[in-house]
């Protein structure tokens, strides 16, 4: 077999092993960038990236952490597939954190690992980890590859799968005898899927009792998720939130579907969302959810969240419909496909003029608030300061804590598909990869990654890559010398106590840019922070900026864990 | 409650694990599960006996079933005309004086002596959970040895007597 094997690739164009197998299939499914870290189990596919002479950009990140966030920034920011490639054993266990990540936030992933060959399997061998056992809880689907003629078929399927549907990761481990041997050419890389229908066209019935409900409403509130930016819906939103004056209320990974600044925009809901969302959700008679899952962060006690209201949910995934919250008019479709068959129906406009008045009303005595403080730099305001001077475009990747949710909630997201960010598992560490990956899907663009100064730490030997490819990538280290949020919560509901959470002998962060050949600053005061500001976006090479805030800022509005939206706390100064 | 869930699914590798492993991360309770071939090449079919607290939990787990990609088809057979079996082996204490004893017992379940050595017997029964769940009793007074049961698997009768549906399908909610 070997020999036959040999003999016609010899005929044919050079030699063929199951490692050229897999670069034509991606070079097939239009792979662009890849990032990756190698290793011996894929040494075979990196020789033949060499040999193809990189038919696709691969970007060697400093860790595979570092690789699979930049993959899910890409895959966020350009609404292509992110690509990894990592080795076997501890490069596969390193890519645990972002495959769960992407799972959790519906990011399209496909991801390669080596691993050890087939005769050793289950021996214990070197780097060798059970990457399938792993990973089938974290991933929307995973293969190990068992015949080099799989292949294609299997590169194939996964870049459907991942992308389809609900987005989700893909993971496809190759043993390395199968990427390194002389194979035959693939057999059919047809998709042979007969359990998967992702395609689903909207119910015309029920789409006709969300028709129904709406003309019936007197306090319609519209909550729009990140499905509207995956299935890139977000001009259908807007025309149908326009054409029937419903206020829309964004979840945290929704940020950006709906303009920022718009009348109907009630901002943010849920644990550090707006007082006038979270009250408009709770006194709301038809709560119209368009892409989002009802997360915890978003409903704080489920008895208190949309007590009053009739419930509609429109979600690709039929298995969030009646998850959390009881819902009366289910309805399985793409955000896309859903709004556009809403806007072909003939709706009777309901007449909401007294409820956007009162919206309005709150949204003027009930603003996010904060106290400027000019000793040190209120961060509140520098994300203000960040959004005016960046106009609203830039693209903001952030870690996990205060900064995130100050980010979220003071950055004023005009555009879609420029907003980063862990939503549900909050991985610190995601901000820096996921900016460089940003910026390497859209190298025009305004890359900024707002990170604390805990977070930074856990992938910051990622400075590496922006050294190497000189992205222009800002970093802004909003630096408290403390695990902010944990702090936050050891001061309201553990007594003081701060266990473990402040960082006060934190590292020189100016050094380590400058270690890594970035041009860095340090802005202590706040009235340094407009002309730095200025100069940064002015620049055209990456800056680090280390701005020191106060540690006790805290985030507010607040709802405590376990209260309903309505006992939201802080809501005034 | 006590639900049947049949399952078809493509038979590829590591497909027992995902769904197995589904279940465990969501809490679902398992009480059996069978595996094997189906009439079709490629295509295995799954028998789980779950319990469930209501309807919203059996909800859940149809449809988190139904999302798995090498799932093709699930269906709640509980209030369905099915045929459901299991299979039980039972070794219990029988020296020869009491062996007739035993048999007397088998006869009317109709199960069959499959093994014989000095102490003991090994009986294979057939049939319903309750029915095997009986027989266990009335043999506990001899002394059982071991047991090993199947789990359930089933089949939906040729014609549907009762008029209740409770097919799943998450496309048509």
């Amino acid at each position: 077999m070997a020999v036959e094997a040999r003999q016609k690739t010899e005929a044919g164009k050079g030699f063929v092993t199951g490692a050229d197998l897999l670069i034509e299939a991606l070079v097939e499914a239009k792979v662009e960038k890849v990032f990756g870290y190698p290793g011996g189990a894929v040494l075979p596919i990196y020789d033949a990236m060499f040999r193809h002479e990189f038919p696709f950009e691969h970007i060697l990140c400093r860790h595979e952490q570092g690789s699979i966030h930049a993959a899910e920034g890409y895959a966020r920011v350009t609404g292509k597939p992110g690509v990894v490639i990592a080795t076997s054993g501890p490069g596969a266990t390193n890519l645990i954190t972002g495959i769960t990540d992407a799972m959790m936030d519906s990011l399209p992933l496909v991801i390669i690992t080596g691993q050890v060959g087939q005769g050793v399997i289950g021996t214990d061998a070197f780097q060798e980890a059970d990457v399938l056992g792993l990973t089938t809880p974290i991933t929307k689907y995973n293969y190990q590859v068992q015949d080099a003629k799989e292949l294609s078929r299997v590169v194939n399927e996964a870049f459907y799968i991942a992308t389809t549907g609900r987005p989700g990761p893909v993971l496809i481990d190759i043993p390395k005898n199968i990427s390194a041997e002389l194979t035959v050419q693939s057999e059919s890389n047809t998709i042979e899927l007969p359990g998967y229908q992702p395609n689903v066209k909207p119910n015309a019935l029920q789409l006709q009792k969300l028709a129904n409900l709406l003309e019936q409403a007197e306090r319609p509130v519209l909550l729009a998720g990140a499905g509207v930016l995956l299935s890139d819906g977000t001009k259908y939103l807007r025309e149908f939130v326009e054409r029937y004056e419903i206020p829309v209320v964004n979840t945290l990974l929704g940020l950006g579907n709906f303009p920022g600044t718009h009348e109907l925009f009630l901002g943010m809901g849920g644990m550090h969302g707006t007082y006038t969302a979270n009250m408009a959700i709770y006194e709301a008679d038809v709560l119209i959810n368009i892409g989002a899952r009802f997360d915890d962060r978003l409903t704080g006690k489920v008895a208190n969240f949309a007590p009053g209201a009739k419930v509609a949910h429109i979600d690709i995934d039929p298995a969030e419909i009646g998850k959390i919250i009881r819902t009366d008019v289910p309805i399985v479709a793409d955000a896309k496909t859903a709004l556009q068959a809403l806007l072909a129906m003939d709706i009777k406009k309901p007449e909401t003029t007294e409820w956007i008045a009162k919206q309005k009303e709150n949204k003027e005595n009930y603003p996010y608030w904060y106290k400027r403080n000019e000793e040190k730099v209120s961060p509140q305001w520098l994300i203000e300061q960040i959004c005016e001077k960046s106009k609203g475009e830039a693209i903001v990747a952030t870690d996990v804590g205060q900064h995130q949710m100050w980010a979220a909630q003071f950055y004023a997201f005009n555009k879609p598909h420029n907003w980063l960010t862990s939503g549900g598992l909050g991985t610190m560490g995601f901000g820096l990869p996921a900016a460089i990956g940003a910026q390497f899907g859209r190298p025009d663009d305004l890359v900024i990654a707002i990170v604390g100064d805990g977070g930074v730490q856990m992938t910051i030997q990622e400075l590496a890559v922006i050294h190497e490819h000189s992205l222009p990538v800002k970093v802004f280290i909003v630096n408290n010398e403390a695990l902010g949020m944990v702090r936050q919560w050891q001061e309201k509901f553990h007594g003081e106590r701060y266990s473990s959470s402040l960082l006060t002998k934190n590292p020189d962060f100016l050094k380590i840019a400058e270690g890594y050949g970035i041009r860095s600053m340090l802005v202590e005061k706040e009235k340094d922070v407009p002309g730095v500001l200025e100069d940064v976006f002015a620049y055209d090479g990456p800056v680090v900026v280390d701005f020191r805030i106060d540690w006790k800022e805290k985030v507010f509005p607040m709802v405590a864990p376990g209260k309903g939206n309505n006992e939201m706390v802080g809501v005034k100064p | 409650m006590k639900r049947i869930i049949s399952c078809t699914v493509q038979n590829r590798g590591g497909v027992l694990n995902r769904i197995t492993g589904m279940f465990s991360k969501r809490h679902f309770n398992i009480e059996s599960i069978t595996v094997g071939e189906s009439e079709a090449e490629g295509i295995a079919k799954m028998t789980f006996v779950v319990n469930v607290e209501d309807e919203h939990k059996l909800e859940q787990l149809t449809k988190q079933l139904h999302k798995q990609i090498d799932v093709i088809k699930v269906s709640d057979i509980t209030e369905k005309s099915v045929v459901a079996r299991e299979l039980a082996l039972i070794k219990v204490t029988a020296n020869s004086q009491i062996r007739a004893e035993i048999q007397g017992l088998i006869d009317p379940f109709r199960g069959v002596v499959v093994d014989i050595s000095k102490d003991t017997m090994t009986v294979q029964v057939t049939g319903k959970t309750d029915k095997i769940d009986a027989f266990i009793t009335l043999l506990k007074p001899f002394g059982i040895k071991e047991i090993a049961r199947t789990g359930v698997t089933a089949l939906l009768r040729g014609q549907q007597t009762k008029s209740y549906v409770a097919e799943v399908s998450s496309l048509t909610i």
